[in-house]
């Protein structure tokens, strides 16, 4: 039986750059699932300093109440003194299951945390169920993503759990949506902060261009040399598509490590979802499966590629890419004419 | 801090800087298999390899010795087949290994884990870095080097792809979704590692030998370690695993167009047109 003691969903609010992270937002939608599943309380716990207008969005996502933690030595974020902070909150509101982005920064603070309130985690869930006795039922990939494991959590409190990111569907926002913010001191001293951020190196955003992206067109070994991106450029260009990656491809700096997907890489869900010269390791299935529609492009007619996707083509892409370049243009000089 | 307490079992190194190094043993990727009765893993009769990332981690723990000098002490918690790992990475130029390995650890989650990896650590004397992989390739939680910092209440930085050490202090560039970041922590401190930030040395046979002479090698019981069995194994995880469902990709199988190219690519644009991904 839980615990009457603990009480309510609380999800951790990662922002940036004043901005709440897209992983968060996904999971006030899930939260809200389950807390309308459970019959409780969904809030939010918000960290950093000057976060007002930030926890009234979260709350317009769906919850019904933030935790707002301000504090001078939470401005910036850090894992120890965030961890700190979260392991007094819960102490204070008890909340029956604690749930994270599976961010890294989610999920390094998730893992500190865990060791400091004694409690189960389960980390990078991909779905949540919850079972008749009213506990949370932690759903997540196992074995390289051949199996999946569901997770309980029953003898400890706060259930906790991370879920990946561009899982669960964004909520959309309700302007009119009202909720509490519940102002939370916590003790944090100088010593606290045990590790300092020096310096940052941004990409130009190049993260959320994947995530982004209807249309990704990846390349995989296949492609046999560096060079042969250039046809995936092209092709990209006339779909107006991003290009992507294997693992393989970007360790021997065919691509940028950035725009990987898989397992250690990017999860990605495009409407279209081309695959070249890929043969369809589980751990980069891992990334790309939820793709509405997949493409495969492979020489190997028994590559497991093939098993995934809807549609493909069994040819040597030096041949089948430039031909699909052609007839494209074909198509579009076509359309052009006819409209003009 | 405990953390810095030595242990009378191991003498602390002297001078230079002393790394322990997390790692596991994990089926190769290709003969990840699942025991389709028991629904676990398929250890036996399977080839298995040092976890990707912790081979990472070993180099850094290498590099960082070749500069400052020092000690690395490789630690991994398993059934007794993981001196294979620990012998390779003996090879690869770790200077001794310990393997935590005892019944009462098995089933264990990531919180008893960390706990026991941390609390073995400690006996190993003062030790200046833990280095930890970025997470496992059948686990892949990430959450056991977080959880040995947790434990030990120590710094941590995760996803590291590079590190210096200067002035007794840990200097790391740590890769995160959108971009670098550098972060600095005073030492003793925990790292973890990314996966394929660098190219781990192979083993040579001369250290390989070293390995298989007594000693370099130790195998430590939760009772040598002095961990406290209500903490470990399934009795003291917190979670259970209630049911593993095997995962039917989503096998989509549809079309697949072989033949002349100038056909197969008319038929699948003309699919693709049909689905509305293509105008004209
Ligand atoms: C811990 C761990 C994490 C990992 N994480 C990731 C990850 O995040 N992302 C990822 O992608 N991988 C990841 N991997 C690696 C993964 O297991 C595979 O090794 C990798 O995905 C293979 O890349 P590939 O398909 O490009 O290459 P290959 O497996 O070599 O496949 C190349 C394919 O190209 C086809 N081909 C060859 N020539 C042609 C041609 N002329 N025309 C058309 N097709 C051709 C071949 O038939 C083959 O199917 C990970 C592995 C581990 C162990
Ligand atoms: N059984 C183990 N023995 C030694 N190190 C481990 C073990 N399990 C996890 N680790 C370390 O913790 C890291 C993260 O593992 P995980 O949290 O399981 O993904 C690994 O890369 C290892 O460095």
């Amino acid at each position: 039986m839980a615990e009457k003691e603990y009480n309510g969903i609380m999800v951790f609010l990662e922002h940036r750059k004043n901005m709440l992270r897209n992983a968060s937002i996904q999971l006030v939608g899930e939260g809200r699932r389950l807390a309308d599943l459970l019959n409780i309380e969904l809030s939010g716990a918000l960290l950093g300093k000057g976060l007002v207008a930030l926890a009234q969005e979260a709350i317009q996502y769906g919850l019904d109440k933030v935790h707002l933690v301000e504090h001078e030595l939470l401005r910036d974020y850090a894992p120890r003194p965030y961890a700190t902070a979260l392991a007094e909150l819960v102490d204070r509101r008890k909340p029956e299951a604690l749930l994270f982005g599976a961010t890294m920064n989610g999920r390094e603070v998730a893992g500190r945390l865990h060791a400091y309130i004694h409690t189960g985690l389960a980390a990078d869930c991909t779905a949540f169920d919850v079972t008749e006795d009213g506990y949370i039922e932690m759903i997540r990939p196992a074995f390289g993503g051949k199996s999946l494991a569901h997770i309980l959590c029953k003898k400890t409190k706060p259930q906790m759990a991370s879920a990946r990111p561009n899982v669960f569907p964004a909520p959309e926002k309700d302007v009119n949506r009202k909720g509490e913010i519940v102002r939370e001191m916590v003790q944090l001293t100088e010593k606290d902060v045990d590790t300092k951020c020096l310096s940052v190196v941004e990409y130009e955003s190049e993260a959320e261009i994947l995530s982004r992206a209807e249309i990704i067109l990846s390349g995989g070994y296949g492609l046999k040399k560096k060079e042969n991106f250039a046809l995936l450029e092209e092709l990209a260009e006339l779909l107006h598509g991003v290009v992507g990656a294997s693992r393989k491809v970007v360790d021997i700096g065919w691509f940028p490590r950035e725009r990987q997907i898989g397992q250690t890489g990017k999860t990605v869900r495009p409407r279209l979802y081309f695959a070249i010269g890929i043969s369809g390791a589980v751990q980069h299935l891992a990334g790309m499966e939820r793709s509405e529609k997949i493409v495969a492009i492979n020489s190997d007619p028994s590559s497991s590629i093939f098993e995934i996707a809807d549609y493909g083509i069994v040819g040597n892409m030096l041949e089948v890419l430039p031909e699909m370049i052609r007839q494209l243009k074909e198509m579009q000089q076509e359309a052009g004419q006819s409209s003009s | 801090m405990r953390f810095l307490e030595t242990s009378p079992k191991v003498k602390p190194a002297t001078d230079g800087l002393k790394i322990a190094v997390c790692l596991k043993q994990v089926p190769k990727g290709e003969h990840l298999q699942i025991d389709p009765v028991r629904k676990t893993l398929k250890r036996e009769g399977v080839e298995s390899e040092i976890n990707p990332a912790d081979r990472n981690a070993v180099e850094l723990a290498l590099q960082l010795k070749d500069e400052h000098g020092g000690e690395i002490i490789a630690l991994s918690m398993g059934p007794p087949t993981f001196v294979r790992s620990l012998e390779t990475a003996i090879g690869m130029g770790v200077d001794r290994a310990v393997l935590l390995s005892d019944r009462a650890l098995a089933g264990s989650d990531t919180s008893p884990t960390s706990y026991a990896l941390a609390e073995t650590i400690t006996r190993f004397g003062r030790s200046g870095l833990i280095i930890c992989g970025e997470e496992t390739s059948d686990s892949s939680t990430g959450h056991v080097g977080p959880g040995i910092a947790g434990h030990l209440d120590i710094p941590q930085i995760t996803y590291v792809i590079d590190a210096k050490v200067k002035d007794g202090k840990i200097i790391a560039q740590r890769a995160v979704e959108f971009g670098f970041e550098f972060w600095e922590a005073s030492l003793p401190a925990l790292l973890t590692v990314k996966f394929g930030c660098n190219r781990p040395r192979e083993p040579t046979l001369t250290r390989k030998i070293k390995a298989k002479r007594g000693n370099v090698i130790q195998i430590w019981s939760a009772r040598d370690a002095a961990l406290d069995t209500s903490r470990l194994g399934l009795e003291g995880s917190p979670t259970v695993v209630s049911e593993i469902e095997t995962v039917d990709l989503p096998s989509r199988r549809g079309e697949v167009f072989t033949g002349d190219t100038k056909e197969t690519v008319s038929k699948l644009l003309n699919r693709l047109k049909e689905s509305g991904f293509i105008r004209g």
